[in-house]
């Protein structure tokens, strides 16, 4: 279970002078769940989109099982990376199951003569992928809303959507960017079953978290990213003991708003301190 | 008016007061106005209105109605059908479903329009109202009548203030009971009987002789549609179409066939093949506007390529490539060809580009081509297009012996030159029809969509945004320049002029694009509508003349301010403009409780 899925080899990204990512070196391997935290403005964001070819990293490579990725969206997923979006990026106007179908784009391959002419294999291929969206559909508990507008549904469920639409590329591996931002804790506690389903089906997740009892649960390795620099990656009880970890979260104070989430961070470190049996069971694979 | 709903009772009972209405009448009187006054409306048709017959449509005979007078008389008609209706008469009730007061309220007032507006136009035309008999002061106070009557219906929120009352007795009533399931043959009659309807209104507009018929003729079109609309019988009507799609498709195409032999006079068909050319590229510029969210301000000039082409290899003796001579089969896929490749070479270089930058662009290019076109004289440039006399004497088709240029009688019709080639644009549009409907319901046609809804997220899923943008551009450059190789034939010749970005008269990228928003970005009947509409209004409205851009400006304006969505609403779009009352959208519960209005009726 070691063979690496995603290679990151010293990865900067820099807008003018401030460089947002500094040499980053990550892997991801097949199976794992890695969970990657750090304070508001770390470069998470920005990190993910260095992966995906949303930006062209100033330095650095990214490989998916090897081959090296061009910095281009759709070339990254159609070699197997599929993410989602901090901000949910849903095609609003679009029902349920057109959001999924349009997730299996690379999968299919129909173009404009085969959608004129509509030859059985233009309606195999529609059937087929028709399939696979309901089948996404049911994984996810949205197949009864298929033909819903994605922008009527309630928050928690865009959220599903989006990893439903990403998961239809039949990714090797999954992005989330901040899966339960702005959900109740029975919705994280759902995302989270929904993570381990997805690691199940052989797809490698790779998440940015804010809460800490979500991410220290699921992730078999955590990274903290801290002002654009891998500071520390380990198993969730290495870092959660890692002193520069609580420096960044505590001592430095950023501004802006550190009310609710710190808290709950708090929070979370706590209860993880008191029973850090509890944390998922991990693959004990410090790096 | 409104002073007397108001009047505070100052012993008020807890219970709320009946509703009431803005005229103050007791109900009997109400209706009995609206059925009265319609009936008087009707029957005042019949009367002499002027005493001239310069007016056109001779309004002077007693006893026979005349142009307008007609109009007046099928307006006082809907309005007695529908205040029968409001009795509760047996048989009449389908046309009331919510029983609420706005399609009364509309029929009266689409009568009182047509009416007042052909008073005035009688004494400012002649000068004066004394060239007014009688009659036209009985038709002028009759109409008023159910005006009066409506208003006096009672209405739920009457006296919260004028503007408010008004508009709820205009409003549609948010929810209206379905209808009983009925058989699919009666389902299919019904949309017979209303294609055959709608040929004939649709026919009508288009033989309007003169400006204030076809004024007149909106004024009662206008008004009983919405009337329509808001007793919920269009909604019932686009279920029956939803459930019927392949029959109701092939139903509009057998009214487009028909309409030809509806005509006695060319010059209708003359005008029915113009409006299926500007439809049908207003429809391919449906699938880069509507469909890829590409704003493209230069597209006519697509048009003008595949014109050009068939121009050149179509046999004229003035075209510089003078004795080609290619069957119309090959002239055609030659113009869609050559736009294409122009499609190609202006959207490869700017695709790249968002939003703004792309409609900058593309109006820079549409207006170079019509600029090049004009220079290509063999002066300033290679002689290839003739400059701005254009390619003259384009002969006519000759397909299979059947000589488009000739009248032919076909089972006792004569179907004169343009009627001949109104058919063959029926056949292109509806070849334009089926790529658009195709390609729009594909994995190609969803890729479109997610572009046009947020263009990372969709590159993120895999589209390569740019591919899929060029295939959209060229795909409607095709569709325009195949739609440009007959107009280079109905036309006799080619000229750069119509090939602007801006013009009083169809085609030019702007009314093209006016007509696609206007009748509806996403659909297919909206195009076609709209451009149906864009076509008609400067051509009947000759006396607006240089105002006419003027009137459609303040027209768009007036549209996008209350239905932005167009006339005839894509699902989507209607969603994203209105919030609230999403009709389709069940909540929560409804997927297992009775299905909303608009999905009822199958
Ligand atoms: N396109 C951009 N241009 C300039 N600065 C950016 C851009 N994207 C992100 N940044 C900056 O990079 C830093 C990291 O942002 P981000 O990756 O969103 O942080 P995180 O996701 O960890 O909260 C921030 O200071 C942000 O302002
Ligand atoms: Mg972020």
């Amino acid at each position: 279970m070691t063979t690496p899925v995603l290679e990151a080899r010293d990865v900067t990204m820099r807008f003018g002078g401030l460089t947002a990512v500094r040499s980053v070196d990550f892997t991801v391997n097949a199976g794992e769940i890695v969970g990657l935290i750090g304070p508001n403005g770390a470069g998470k964001t920005t990190f993910f989109n260095c992966l995906t070819g949303l930006y062209v990293p100033t330095e650095g490579t990214v490989s998916y099982k090897g081959t090296v990725l061009p910095p281009k969206p759709h070339l990254v997923t159609q070699a197997g990376i599929a993410r989602t979006f901090q901000n949910i990026r849903l095609f609003a106007n679009m029902t349920v199951l057109e959001n999924v179908l349009v997730g299996r784009h690379t999968r299919t391959k129909e173009g404009l003569w085969s959608a004129l002419l509509r030859g059985p294999g233009f309606k195999k291929a529609e059937r087929e992928s028709e399939e696979r969206a309901m089948e996404l559909l049911e994984f996810i508990g949205l197949a009864h809303k298929r033909d819903h507008l994605a922008r009527n549904l309630p928050y928690g469920e865009q959220r599903k959507l989006e990893i439903a639409r990403a998961m239809a590329s039949e990714p090797g591996l999954l992005l989330l960017d901040e899966p339960t931002a702005g959900m109740n804790p029975q919705e994280t506690r759902a995302t989270e079953e929904l993570v381990f389903a997805i690691r199940d089906k052989g797809i490698a997740v790779l998440l940015i978290e804010h809460d800490m009892r979500f991410v220290f649960n699921l992730s078999d390795r955590v990274a903290v990213l801290v002002q654009g620099e891998k500071l520390v990656e380990g198993t969730a009880e290495v870092v959660q003991a890692d002193e520069r970890v609580v420096a960044a979260y505590l001592g430095e104070p950023f501004e802006g708003d550190p009310g609710e989430a710190e808290a709950a961070e708090v929070e979370a470190a706590e209860a993880a301190a008191e029973a850090p049996s509890t944390t998922s069971s991990t693959k004990g694979e410090a790096k | 008016m409104t002073e007397t709903t108001k009047t505070p009772a100052p012993d008020a009972t807890p219970a709320p007061p009946a509703p009431r209405g803005l005229v103050p009448l007791p109900l009997a009187a109400a209706r009995a106005l609206l059925l009265g006054g319609g009936i008087a409306t009707a029957a005042s048709a019949f009367l002499a209105w002027t005493w001239t017959s310069e007016f056109p449509g001779d309004l002077t005979i007693t006893g026979y109605p005349g142009g307008l007078q007609w109009l007046t008389f099928t307006a006082g008609l809907l309005t007695t059908l529908y205040a029968l209706a409001a009795y509760g008469i047996r048989g009449l009730g389908w046309l009331l479903p919510a029983r609420n007061n706005a399609p009364l309220v509309l029929n009266a007032l689409g009568g009182f329009a047509v009416t007042w507006f052909t008073v005035i136009a009688i004494s400012a035309e002649l000068g004066g109202v004394v060239n007014l008999e009688p009659g036209g002061w009985i038709a002028a106070v009759a109409s008023l009548l159910p005006v009066l009557g409506a208003f006096a219906l009672p209405q739920e929120h009457a006296g919260e203030g004028t503007k408010e009352t008004l508009k709820a007795y205009i409003a549609k009533p948010e929810r209206i009971a379905a209808p009983q399931a009925v058989a699919p043959w009666v389902q299919r009659a019904v949309i017979t009987v209303v294609t055959i309807i709608g040929l004939g209104v649709f026919t009508y507009g288009i033989d309007t002789e003169y400006g204030e018929l076809f004024v007149g003729y909106l004024f009662v079109v206008v008004f009983a549609l919405w009337a329509l609309h808001t007793a919920g019988l269009l909604d019932r009507f686009s279920a029956l179409v939803a459930a019927n799609r392949s029959f109701t498709l092939a139903m509009g195409f057998a009214a487009a066939i028909a309409f030809p032999f509806t005509q006695t006079d060319d010059h209708y068909a003359n005008i029915g093949v113009n409006i299926l050319i500007f439809g049908t590229v207003a429809l391919g510029l449906n699938i880069v506007v509507g469909l890829a969210g590409l704003l493209d301000l230069g597209y006519v000039a697509f048009l003008g390529v595949g014109a050009y082409t068939a121009a050149l290899v179509s046999g004229s003796e003035f075209s510089t490539i003078s004795g080609v001579h290619l069957p119309f089969w090959a002239s055609a896929l030659a113009g869609a060809a050559a736009s294409l490749v122009f499609g190609v070479l202006i959207g490869a270089p700017t695709l790249r580009l968002r939003g703004d930058y792309l409609a900058i662009v593309t109006l820079g290019f549409g207006e170079i081509f019509r600029i090049a076109v004009n220079n290509m004289d063999g002066q300033s440039g290679p002689d290839v297009t003739n400059g701005p006399n254009g390619i003259p004497s384009i002969p006519d088709l000759n397909l299979f012996g059947f000589n488009f240029g000739q009248a032919h009688d076909i089972g006792g019709f004569t179907l004169g030159r343009f009627a001949n080639y109104y058919l063959l644009m029926v056949l292109i549009m509806a070849i334009v029809v089926l790529v658009y409907t195709r390609a729009a319901d594909s994995r190609i046609g969803r890729s479109w969509i997610a572009i046009r809804e947020d263009e990372t997220a969709a590159t993120a899923m895999g589209i390569n945004g740019f591919r899929v943008k060029l295939v959209a551009f060229a795909l409607g450059a095709a569709l325009a320049g195949l739609a440009g190789t007959v107009s280079a034939h109905v036309t006799y010749s080619v000229v750069p002029t119509p090939y602007q970005f801006a013009g009083s008269t169809p085609p030019n990228s702007a009314f093209l694009l006016a007509a696609v928003v206007l009748g509806g970005m996403g659909t297919v009947a909206g195009p076609l509508l709209g451009a149906a509409l864009l076509y008609l209004l400067p051509e009947k409205l000759v006396f607006l003349q240089e105002k006419s851009l003027l009137a459609f400006g303040i027209a768009l304006i007036l549209l996008m301010r209350f239905r932005p969505e167009g006339i005839i609403a894509n699902r989507r779009r209607q969603l994203e403009f209105h919030e609230t009352g999403q009709l389709d959208v069940p909540k929560q519960t409804t997927l297992t409780d009775e299905p909303a209005v608009t999905k009822a009726g199958a």
